[in-house]
Order: structure tokens, then sequence, then C-alpha cells
């Protein structure tokens, strides 16, 4: 009983949904014409994907976007929260610092760093000139760097949480290991390595499925601040979909590409999930 | 009495790794010192080298240009604060209702069921935005709050951070209940919620955080302007403002506050939901 309202609603509003969603890839229907536009073409547009140079370059983005933010990430949100619990003053008001960028809303985030961004005006590009940089990268504008812009956004913006979920972990490491290392005479790099980041592994588990998880999520970043461009170079499947289904109002293949988006999301947790039980101790 | 006087004094490679990750902690926080103080520069003084970071000459009439414009602020912020309350208030009570059903009551299937929930959370939004887009049209509440709210109450994540928590209260309390002849209900209201407060106040931060930031869904399914959200009204707004720098920076930082207060004031309470979501997980 108690959990009916909660049953019907996510009834209605996930599972149907995402059965639909499953049905509706295997279709052509173009949303404007109606329930009789609709036409099934099987795994057509499935196969269809994979020459079609905006889906694959949003595949590729999303690996590499992954690939870079995800270990970012992790090093240096690990590096914060040790620091901070080997001990520091000021050690609330620093953290809130670092926690900030989080709850910020992204929308409004990423309008700040667009325009930090700025190629010609920019207080980024005006500080690197000052520092001799010669011809400052263009960023935004820049397919080459417009990528790796959002990348460092995300991480500036992602860092605070995990670290937070680091320094909870590292509060569950019993003292007396670091006590009996000691005793025994292992120095500080010694103790990391073998109690420390082993004590942690659940955690660095746990904080890199989610991260890997946010990562292939972008989309915010990339609707603000460049639309997938300049050319195709900062497009990525969350965005892809959403293109393909309200502005040129393919369903069938926006959902298509959210479900490849799905099954990618499902691999790579399977896959870790699997490898846990190599690497982490519990 | 020496602890006292050996503690006061510096430990010097405490202050070195203060110095450190308060460099670091000011790097984060730089753009939003940027984003401040642009907000009150005139716009040729935005970009100025070396960065000004207190204006010379004080421009307060961004805030007024941002608030009174030709965009509608005060009602995106009117429509952000309704929508946003209702869907935390209806939050909490789907989910910890269903919380319980799933923590207290057994019935067959239980936590197959639940195992669904949590199942759906690795799901992407991307799926169920198209069907979701047609179901609501058919329902006729395509561009109303409707659509922002609904969804917004009937998270998965929310019953899953409960249910924790609910797992974690021995069960004596609810068998010295039923001996006094309580029914679930009454269980559920005098003595499990009471008890679950500290995770229904992480409920309701992180709750009110995420759909006050929401854009995805406003994007989608709203059409007519006067109902647009925050997130929304801000995209509006750059589009129109184009290269006033100081007038998007007002506008961000309108967007930002009410967040950041929260925060400021209930950090615990954001930490804790954070670390309770993922760590006991």
């Amino acid at each position: 009983m108690f959990i009916l309202p909660a049953i019907a609603g996510f009834g209605i509003l996930t599972i149907v949904p995402i059965v639909l969603s499953l049905i509706i890839s295997f279709t052509d229907w173009n949303f404007l014409d109606g329930l009789k536009g609709l036409r099934f073409i099987g795994l057509r547009n499935f196969t269809e994907m994979w020459s079609d140079k905006w889906f694959v370059d949003s595949l590729r983005n999303n690996l590499l976007f992954a690939a870079v933010t995800v270990p970012a990430t992790i090093v240096l949100s690990l590096l914060a929260a040790i620091g901070l619990n080997k001990g520091v003053y000021m050690k609330s008001p620093i953290r809130l610092m670092i926690f900030m960028p989080y709850v910020s809303n992204i929308v409004a985030v990423s309008i700040v760093w667009g325009t930090l961004y700025n190629p010609s005006m920019g207080p980024i590009n005006s500080f690197l000139r000052s520092m001799g940089v010669a011809d400052p990268p263009g960023w935004l504008a820049s397919s080459a760097w417009a990528l790796p812009a959002i990348m460092i956004m995300t991480v500036w913006a992602n860092v605070g949480y995990n670290m937070i979920i680091y320094l909870a972990g590292l509060q569950g490491i019993p003292r007396d290991l670091y006590e009996a290392a000691k005793i025994d005479g292992a120095g500080p790099a010694r103790s990391f390595f073998r109690i420390t980041l082993p004590m942690l592994s659940p955690t660095t588990f746990f904080v890199m499925i989610t991260s890997i998880i946010h990562s292939f999520q972008v989309f915010i970043a990339v609707f603000v601040m460049t639309k997938g461009g300049p050319g195709s170079s900062t497009t990525v499947l969350t965005y892809y979909s959403y293109r393909t289904g309200f502005d040129f109002y393919k369903m069938g293949y926006s959902s298509a590409m959210a479900w490849i988006l799905f099954l990618i999301i499902f691999l790579i947790t399977f896959l870790q999930w699997q490898g846990q039980k190599k690497w982490v101790h519990y | 009495m020496e602890q006292k006087l050996a503690g006061k004094r510096l430990s010097l490679p405490k202050l070195g790794l203060t110095v450190v990750l308060a460099a670091f902690g000011a790097l984060m926080v730089l753009p939003f010192v940027w984003m401040l103080s642009t907000s009150f520069k005139l716009p040729i003084d935005v970009f100025n080298y070396p960065i000004e970071w207190i204006p010379k000459r004080f421009n307060w009439n961004n805030y007024q240009r941002v608030w009174n414009g030709s965009q509608p602020f005060d009602l995106f912020y009117y429509n952000s604060v309704k929508v946003t309350a209702i869907t935390v208030v209806g939050t909490v009570l789907v989910c910890s209702a269903a919380a319980y059903g799933f923590s207290r009551i057994r019935f067959k299937g239980r936590d197959a069921v639940f195992f669904v929930f949590l199942a759906t959370l690795m799901i992407p939004d991307q799926v169920t935005l198209v069907p979701r887009f047609i179901i609501f049209n058919y329902l006729g509440i395509y561009d109303t709050h409707f659509a922002l709210i609904l969804p917004g109450m009937f998270t998965a994540f929310g019953v899953f951070l409960l249910r924790q928590f609910y797992v974690g209260i021995p069960e004596d309390f609810s068998e010295a209940a039923k001996i006094e002849g309580a029914g679930h209900l009454q269980t559920w209201l005098r003595i499990i919620l009471p008890l679950s407060k500290p995770a229904l106040v992480s409920l309701v931060i992180l709750s009110f955080t995420w759909n006050w930031n929401e854009f995805v869904n406003p994007l989608v399914f709203l059409a007519s302007k006067e109902l647009y959200t925050i997130p929304l009204g801000l995209t509006n707004f750059i589009d129109e403002s184009g290269t006033d720098y100081t007038l998007m920076m007002a506008a961000a930082v309108s967007s930002i506050l009410p967040v950041i207060v929260l925060f400021l004031a209930c950090q615990k309470w954001f930490i804790e939901g954070v670390v309770s979501s993922g760590v006991k997980g």
C-alpha cells in the first residue's frame, strides 16, 4: 500500500517510457507526422549510426571525455582528501570552497566559464599572455581545444563531490593499521601504498563508477557553451540524441542513440564490476 | 596543562599543507569571485587586465537590468521556487512512504522490485526523454509545471536513500509500536518518520539542489516562456544579451545565490547527504 504511489508514478514515468523508448528505437518516426508516420524499420537505425559522422564523433568524444576527466578527478579529489584528512588549519572553509562548484547551477557556471574562456579578451588567456605564452589556445572557438576546455570545467565542478566521498572513506580506515605500520618501520610513502590505497579501494571503485557514468551524461555544458561545435568537435551522445529528437524530430534515431548510450554505460559498469574482484579489498 | 601549551605551537608541516590546500580552494572559487566582481562592472571594464577584482567603477545597474529588464526574471524565479518547493515536498512524501514499504513491510518479491528500482538509476535520462515527451503530450500535461514536478517526485534515488536509512533503524521500535496495537500507518508517522530526520533533511537539501538546477527537463517539456524556470530562463537571457557580459554575470549570480546560501547554512547536512548516498550504498 505504501509503495503504491511510488510504484504507480514510477511505473508511468519511468518504466513505461523505457519500454516505449526501446520500441521507438526500431522505428523511423517523425513526430510531427503524428502516429501514422510511425514505420518499423528494424535495426536500420542502429546500422546507419556508424556511418553518421556526428554520431561517431559523439561516441569518440564521450570516450575521450571519460578517459581524461575520470582519472583527473580521482587523482585530484584523492589528493585533496588526503591533505584535508592529514590535518590542516581552516579545514572547514577549505572544504567549503572546494565543494562549492558542485552545488552551483551548471547553466550559470557554463556561462561564466564560457566568458572566462573568451580567446581574445578573457581572463584566462590574458593571464596566459602575461605569463609569456605567445599564442594561447582558442578554447571554445578552436576545434582542438574546445573539448579540453569543457573537460577542465567538468573536473573543476566534480572534484569537490568526490573529495567528500574520499574523506568519508579515509575516515573509515582504522588508526591501528597505521600505528602497526609505524612500529614496523614503514615510512609515509610505504604506508600510503600498502595501507591507504588498498583500504580505499571500495571507495575508489565507487568514485570510478559514478564518475564514468556521470561523464557520459555531460549535456548542459555542451548545450550552453558550444552546441557541439566548432564543427562536431564537442558533440556528445546526449547532445546529439537530443538534437536528433527535438531539433530534427527523428524520434526513432534519437531513441536508438539513447539506448546505445545506455549499453555503453552498462557494459563499462559491468566490466568494472567483474574487475573489482581483482583489486578491491573489503 | 602541558598538553595545552604543546597544542599552541604552530606545526610547520601542517601550515605548509594548509597553504597548499587553501591555494587549491582559492583556485576553485576563483571563477565565482570573477563572476561576482564582473556583475558589478561597467561593460567596457569587463576584460581589463590585470584583473580588477574589485571594480574601480561600480555599476549597480546590472542587477536592476536583470530583474526589471526585457526578460521576466522575477517570473522565472517564482517558477523555480514554486516547482522546486512542490517537488521537494512531493518527493519526501512519496519516497518515504515507499522506503517504509520496502523496509518494514514484507511482501512477496519485495527485494526484486526494489532491485528493479535501483537498476533504473543506471539508465540515462536521454532514454526516457522522448517517450516522456510523447506521454506528456498525450496526457495533456506538456508545457505545464506538472511535467517538471512529476518526474522529480518519483525518483528512485530518494527511495534508495531513505530505505537504506530505515533498514538501519532497529526493529524494536516497530515491534514496540505493534505491541501497542499501532498499524503500519501509525508506526510510520509516529515513529519512523521522526527518527529518520537526518536522512530526510539530507534528501530535502539534495532534492532542492537538483530540482533548482534542473535544466534538461524544462528544456524539453516547457514551451511557454511564462513557465520557464531559472536555468532555462538564464539561457534565454544569454541569447538576448549577446555580449553584455556584466548583465550575464549578474543574472548568473542571481541564479546561483539561493543554492549557495542554502549550502552555507546547511553544509553539514549537504555533506552527510552526499556521503550516505554513496559510501553506505
